[in-house]
Formats: structure tokens, sequence, C-alpha cells
């Protein structure tokens, strides 16, 4: 099994997208909750620190799965390593 | 069924299982006719109980099968959209549909961190693990471990983890089990257990993984309809808003920050009343530190003297020209209440002492880490405490979420990596209708009762209180303090499980949306408590035995030993859970930080890291079991650390986030371990990409089916 170049591309992009996606991630729960007295003196939709906790990072941790599946199937068969027809 | 297309498969599923919901909604009405003829509520109760294990019962039996590929993985064809309610139900247990909400009541914004936990984690599933466990195929998460880090041990201590974290876990979702059933029903604890632990292995014991999947979806449409139709209802009742998630922090969140703010005042009429219960808390209080100083100092003599004022006070009251016949009786009932013994003595004055917490303000909802301190130097200090040890519960549950055994395999039953990817995110969308509905509905219920409990008059308390304050004193306990006649908050304590289980009720929906709730609890518990057995069963039958043990062994066999084990294990869990051990919440977080510890280094580096080797998962997983499992030892009261518990914690860390040290120390010893030792052969590197690319030419195949 000989890994070629493009195969080679796709792992790197495949790594870039998932720890950009996961920056993301521990900005919406770690830095959101460490800043979350301060972010309730804002009020949008109730305190924000509060509403980002109850629900907004609930809908980002959704969007952020949502766009990982439908980036890496497209990448897959860009890069011609998605998997045949199943039947 | 083998001739059957992938995508005939998938529209014959939807088919089935939109007849399904159907003729569940139907049942519901059905029944609903039964308590509009007058049948009474505890027949109500029991219909829903068995009607619904019949029918996983039934969905179990018709998936039975004697295929190993379909007994461990569901025959790997289930479609993600599937896939994902199943996880959502298996995810989900009892303490998420019965105790979150009611968490989140009790504790406002730092309850959020369960919320943020069970949901943030599957970003790391679905980024890090889900689609090279499944290119990677096979049946237990022991066998990628066994086979990416070769020889036996990595495999054996991954068998040890996994039989340790999912054992801790199922143990709180059978007693979540045994406590709903006992609820419903009337039986007893230990005899809702095992009638349970029957309504479990039906599921699982002739169809293994694929009747396990089959139920798992099923119980997950009777819980998120059991769950929402009360909320909705209460939503609408309350702000004329049929959608909680909106009217909750639009409408109800700033009503009750504003009562919250008046209970506080005491200039004003409310927050006046409050502080009178409040005073006579304190005063309790601190007449049962004084009796307690008594007692330390004079001991038998002390408590005799006491008995002597009581029986004092009722001669002179019975002396008395106009003898009070009230006062009399209250009198003498103190006397005959006091305490017998120096030690039951102690006890009840260290009761009263505690009653000073419900002389404390009202906490805000919204308010992030809000603690107390003498000195702002000292509130600045538990705060920060608070604000670590709940961004470490957070990471603990998420890493612990990304590394359940029992969660991650089932991803080994997905058709393909493409759709691997899609079923974590339906599986993440399943779960996240669950718990973002939490928070609101806990919002909803503090508005009820914050703006209609407090301040209705004890002569006509509403419907839900006196039920339930009747039915279990734990849930809802009320009393007139301070003798007006009128509620205040201070005089009502709830108990967590009281918000799911009550919302029908408060909702003002017949006891049929009650019994509904029942069964979605029911649902819930199950359906994790069969992933987990599941789990258990096949660390020991495919792992332990026929990879380590018998390779030799016949389908039949290997069949026959998963299937006994399996009733093994539950039998024991069930015989664990009777006895009631320790706290539930406790049990879930040890399976998490356990779980977190001790897979999730060795599987992201085997993924990741092609250096990671046989040395570096054996010393990684040790390391970072042995870690958590030793900072709990010694900081969780349970195992007898007495009065060191507390000294005995790193940077302030409670017992429960044990992971925060796991975690590091698992990594650093698959680091270590790797590069002290030779890299992995060619063999194995291969593995590497084989699980990295989703197809690739030439590839070695490791389906082992």
């Amino acid at each position: 099994m000989q890994l070629t170049e493009k195969h080679k591309k796709y792992w790197n992009i495949n790594l870039k997208i998932s720890s950009a996606l996961l920056v993301l991630w521990f900005v919406s729960t770690f830095v959101m909750g460490w800043y979350a007295r301060e972010l309730n003196a804002i009020e949008i939709i109730g305190p924000l620190g509060f509403y980002m906790s109850a629900q907004g990072s609930l809908i980002i941790y959704v969007a952020i799965i949502a766009y990982y599946a439908y980036f890496m199937n497209n990448l897959d068969k860009e890069y011609g390593v998605h998997e045949g027809e199943l039947d | 069924m083998a001739e059957v297309t992938q995508s005939q498969f998938t529209s014959n599923l939807k088919r089935y299982y939109s007849f399904y919901t159907g003729g569940f909604v139907a049942f519901v009405i059905l029944v609903g006719i039964l308590e509009q003829m007058g049948v009474p509520n505890k027949i109500l109760g029991y219909i829903f109980l068995f009607a619904t294990i019949m029918l996983y019962a039934g969905i179990g039996f018709m998936s039975k099968t004697a295929d190993v590929g379909e007994y461990y993985v569901a025959g790997r064809r289930v479609p993600a959209l599937f896939n994902g309610m199943a996880t959502g139900a298996d995810w989900m247990s009892a303490a998420s549909f019965i105790g979150m909400a009611g968490t989140l009541y009790l504790s406002g914004y730092d309850g959020l961190a369960f919320v943020l936990g069970w949901t943030g984690g599957y970003c790391l599933v679905a980024i890090l693990l889900a689609p090279y466990l499944r290119k990677f195929g096979q049946f237990t998460i022991p066998d990628f471990l066994g086979a990416r880090f070769g020889g036996h041990l990595p495999r054996f201590i991954g068998v040890v983890a996994a039989i340790v974290c999912s054992f801790t876990y199922v143990i709180a979702q059978i007693y979540g089990v045994g406590l709903i059933t006992s609820r419903f029903t009337g039986l007893e604890f230990q005899v809702g257990v095992f009638v349970g632990l029957a309504g479990i292995l039906v599921c699982s014991f002739l169809g293994g993984m694929k009747a396990v999947t089959w139920t798992q979806v099923a119980q997950y449409i009777i819980l998120i309809v059991a769950y929402m139709i009360p909320v909705v209802w209460l939503s609408v009742k309350h702000t004329g808003n049929p959608i909680p998630q909106i009217s909750a922090y639009t409408s109800a969140l700033p009503k009750v920050t504003a009562l919250e703010k008046e209970f506080n005042d005491k200039t004003s009429p409310k927050g006046a009343k409050e502080e009178s219960v409040r005073a006579i808390f304190r005063e309790r209080s601190a007449a049962g530190t004084a009796k307690l100083a008594g007692l330390e100092k004079d001991g038998p003599a002390f408590l005799a003297a006491e008995k002597q004022k009581l029986t004092d006070k009722v001669a002179a009251l019975k002396a008395e020209a106009t003898p009070d016949a009230k006062a009399i009786e209250a009198a003498e009932k103190s006397v005959k209440d006091f305490p017998a013994d120096a030690a039951a003595a102690k006890k009840a004055w260290t009761a009263e002492k505690g009653v000073a917490a419900r002389a404390a303000p009202v906490k805000a909802h919204a308010e992030a880490f809000a603690v107390g301190g003498k000195t702002p130097e000292e509130i600045e200090k538990n705060r920060s405490k608070a604000k670590k040890n709940f961004l470490a519960l957070i990471m603990c549950l998420m890493i612990g979420t990304a590394a359940l055994p029992h969660i991650l395999m089932r991803y080994y039953t997905t058709p393909s990596v493409h759709e691997a990817r899609v079923s974590v995110f339906w599986g993440l969308f399943f779960i996240f209708l669950l718990y973002f509905t939490a928070p609101a509905l806990a919002i909803l219920a503090k508005y009820e009762v914050y703006s209609n409990l407090v301040g209705s008059s004890f002569a006509s308390l509403p419907a839900w209180v006196s039920n339930w304050s009747t039915v279990d004193k734990t849930l809802m306990n009320i009393a007139d303090i301070n003798k007006d006649g009128i509620v205040q908050l201070a005089e009502v304590v709830i108990g967590g499980d009281l918000i799911v289980l009550a919302t029908p009720e408060i909702a003002g929906l017949p006891y049929v949306i009650s019994g509904l709730v029942a069964a979605g609890g029911l649902a819930a518990a199950l359906s994790t408590a069969d992933g987990l057995l599941l789990t258990i069963a096949n660390a020991m039958s495919h792992d332990l035995y026929y990879k380590m043990i018998d390779p030799n062994a016949s389908t039949v066999r290997r069949l026959a030993v998963s299937k006994g084990l399996l009733l093994v294990v539950a039998l024991c869990a069930a015989y664990v859970t009777s006895l009631k051990p320790g706290d539930i919440l406790f049990l879930v977080g040890a399976a998490f930080s356990l779980a977190a510890s001790g897979f999730f280094p060795a599987l992201v580096c085997g993924v990741f890291w092609k250096r990671a080797n046989y040395l570096g998962a054996v010393l990684g997983m040790s390391a970072g079991l042995g870690i958590c499992a030793y900072y709990m030892f010694i900081t969780y009261p349970f195992f007898g650390c007495g009065a060191n518990c507390v000294a005995n914690q790193w940077w302030d860390i409670a017992p429960i986030s044990a992971g925060t040290f796991g975690i590091p120390a698992g990594f650093i010893g698959i680091i270590i371990g790797s590069l002290i030792s030779a890299a992995p052969n060619k063999e194995i590197q291969d593995l590497v990409d084989h699980v990295r690319y989703p197809n690739l030419e030439g590839d070695i195949d490791t389906k082992g089916v």
C-alpha cells in the first residue's frame, strides 16, 4: 500500500479542518465558560453567558459536526478516497 | 434479508417506524380515553409499564439472530438516521431524562456543566474517533487497541477499563429503572430492580446489538415524545408561546430574575415575608448550635435538663387560669418527640443547626459561579475554585463521552465511513433536542413556583403541590413556618427529580401524560442499561474469551458464551444495585473520568500518531486509569479518607473530576512509552493509513466478519 502525494494532501487538509473546528469547540466551551460572569453583563435573549451555556454552545456543537461531515464527505470524493456504492 | 439493498432497507425502516410512532400515539390516546372512563391511575401506570416492556420484548424477539456480525454489530447496515436515534437513547440515561432539569432548577448556571459536557463531547467523537473506528471495523473497542498496538496486554487493559467504567455506569441506570418502576406501580424498590432487569434482558438477550439497536430506536421515539409534550404545554400555559426554548429566555427568565430580586429585598412586601421565615430558621439554627455545645459540655445531664424544661412548660401551661388546648398539645408533642439518647439528640440538633442553609438569600438563576464568603478575598477565592471545578467537570464529561465504549461501539454498526460521520450528526441532534429543552423547562418550572406557588394560601395549595407532598417528602416538602397561612419561597423544599415528574400536572395535563413521562424515563434507563450490559458481555466474550483464550471457538459457542455472560453480568449488576450503593451522580461521574483517562489518549494517539506503540499504550492506559482511580480513592469519602478528603485534593479539584489528572497522565504515559521503545512495524503503520482513508487502493482488510 503506497500513499501518493494526493493522499498526503488529503490527510493534511483533514488535519487542518479538524484543528480549526476543535479550536471553535474549545472557544465555545471553555473560553465562554471562563468568562461567563463577564458575558452575563450583556443582555441578548437573556444574560449572554447563561444563554450560551444553556443553548448557544449546543447549537454551535451541532453545527460543527454537521459541517465536518459535509466537508469530509465531499473531500473524500474530491481526492478519490470515497467508498463505492454499498450494494 | 440479504437481497434487500441498503436504500430499500432504509425506506422500509422509515415506514416501520412511522407506523410504530402512529401506533404509539394511538395507544396513548386509548389510555387517555380509559382514564376519562374512570380507570384508576395505578392501573394506567401498570398498563404503560407492561405495554412498553412487551413492545421492547417484541422487537427484541423479532431481531433474534445467530449470526456473529449481526449479534455484535447489527450486521453493519444501520442507516445514519437510525443509528443517530439509537445513539440518543443509548446516551440519555435516567439521570438525563428525570434528573437533568431538576439539577438545573436547583443549581442554575452551575448545573450547565452537565448540559455542555454531555453534548460537546460529540464534537470529539465526530472529529477524532468515529470515522476512523468505522473504517477499522471489527467488533469492540479493545479490538482496536489490540490490533493497533499489538500483543494481548493493551487489549486486556482495554477490557478491564471497559468493564470497570461500564459496570459503574450500569449500576446508576438500573437504580433509575428500580426507582421509576417502584414509583409508578407501588412495587418495592428491590422488586422494581428485577422487573426492570427483565425488561433489559428481553431487549438484548436474543439478538445482541441488532436487537438493542432496533429497540433503542423505538425507545428514543417514546422518550423524546414523553419529554416534549408536557414542556410545550407548560410553555403555552405560561407564555402563550409553544416553543419553550425561546419563551423561557425571552419571557420567563426576566420575570424570574425580577422575583429573585424582590425575594431578597427586605423592604419589599414579598421580601419582608421571606425575611420573617429566614429569621425563624436562623433562630432555630442558633438554638441547635447552642444545644449541641451544651451536649458536648455536660453530656447526658444536659439532655435530662432540656427534657425537664419541656415537661415544666407543659405543667405551667396546664396550670394557667384559661388553659390553651392547642399550646398544651404542641408542648406535649415536643416532650414526646424529644430525642431518647445523646446520639439521637446529636443527630436531631445537627439537623436543626443545618436549617441555616434555608435562611440564605435566593440564588440568581442565571448567575455564574455564585459563591458565598465573608470577605471580598474569600469570595474571589471561592469563585475561582467554583470556576475551575466547573470547567474541569465539563472536560471530564466531554472526554469521557468520547471514550465510553458503549457509545463508540455504535459507530461500528453503520454501513460506511460516510454514514458514520453523518450518524454522529444525527446522534448529537437527537440528544440536543432533549438537552436544550431541559434548561428551558427548569426556568419555566421556576417561574411557576416563584409566581404561582409563592403567595398562594396554605388552605388552597395547587393540586400538584399537595399531591406530591403526600407522595414523597423528599421531592416536595412544604410547611407554614411563620404561620401566616401564605406560602413563602423559604418554606418550600423541592427535590430535583420533581421537576420532570410533576411537569404534566403543573401544566394541567391529565394523568395519562404522567404515565407517558414514566414510560419515557423507563425507556431512557432501559436503553442505556442495555447498551452498557452488551458492552461488558462483549468485552468478556469476544475480547477475553474468543481473542485471548480460545481463538478456535465455533460461532455457536461464541454466541452461547456471550449470552451466558450477559445474563451473569445483568444479575450481578442488579444485585449490586439492590444494595443501593452510594451517590448516583458520583457513580456516573466516576464512569466518565475512568473512561476518559483509560481510553481517550490511547484511541486518539492510535489514529493520529503513527509513532505510538505497544509500550506507550500499556504505560499510558495504566497511568491514566491508575492516577484517576488513586485520586478518587484519596478524595472521595466513600473510600474512607474521612477528615482528610478535602485536604487531599490537588488544586481543589473535586473527586468527580478525577479525570483532570488521569487524562494528562494517560497522554504523558503514551508519549514517554512510545519514544523510549522502537517505532511500530510496517504492518501497523499500514493499519494506521488504512483507518485514516475511507477507501484506498490495495487496502488491507480489517473487517474480520
